[in-house]
């Protein structure tokens, strides 16, 4: 079976998330949205500042683990809809690397659902991050 | 049997590779590592988990699948 592609090439730009927005316009049993945005963080690491993080995904199983977090989630939660990007390749500090975007009728499907989705990726998807420092160092980053 | 092993992130910097084909005659999983990690003593020290056929599995899993995965740590998001 394929599983949709879930990943973009480099950061997820505010334009896309715009347009995302824009295109529910028609969808007007919604009533609630709740959006969560995951932006490239410049930890400090031994005085060394992170300036992007690779991205990179076992892709076929990735995908796969994407669909079934959204079917346990429309399972579990009353959603309109329901997507998920993820980015591939490097992205920027400061850049958006995730972005889960949740519809409802009412709002408090979508505060729940939201924390549920956002804490299965983290847990079960195997996505790979490469920390690059400005000295072109790098290193291999653990979700905490 | 012949197997695909892939390798992610870090553990493709230990193995040089990123994909492999491999002849085994291991029964299980475990089998497997420990023949990984003889070929690949740098695996010795890494925290890895195995995907068989794109699910993960526990050491005692019966080798039956064609799709290897070495995963690391997950960094999603």
């Amino acid at each position: 079976m394929k599983y949709k592609n879930v990943f973009i090439k480099g950061a997820i730009t505010s334009e896309f998330i715009a347009d995302s927005i824009a295109k529910h316009q028609s969808k007007t049993n919604i009533g609630a949205h709740n959006i969560f945005l995951g932006q490239v963080r410049a930890d400090e690491i031994d005085g060394k500042a992170v300036s992007a993080i690779e991205y990179s995904a076992y892709e076929g199983m990735a995908n796969k683990k994407f669909h079934d977090i959204r079917e346990a989630t429309f399972e579990k939660f009353n959603l309109t809809c329901m997507h998920i990007y993820h980015s591939l390749g490097a992205v920027k500090t400061g850049e958006i690397c995730l972005f889960v975007f949740v519809s409802s009728p009412r709002r408090m499907a979508v505060f729940e659902a939201l924390e549920y989705v956002v804490e299965a990726i983290k847990a079960d998807v195997p996505v790979f991050g490469k920390e690059l420092f400005e000295d072109e160092s790098h290193q291999w980053k653990v979700n905490s | 049997m012949t197997i695909e092993i892939n390798y992610f992130g870090m553990l493709a910097d230990v193995t040089g590779c990123s994909l492999e084909n491999l002849s085994v005659s291991a029964v299980s999983i475990s089998d497997l590592k420990g023949i990984l990690v003889k070929k690949y003593p740098g695996l010795q020290n890494k925290d890895f988990r195995i995907a068989q056929n794109q699910e993960l599995v526990s050491e005692g899993t019966i080798l039956t699948g064609q799709e290897i995965a070495l995963l690391p740590p997950f960094a999603g998001g």
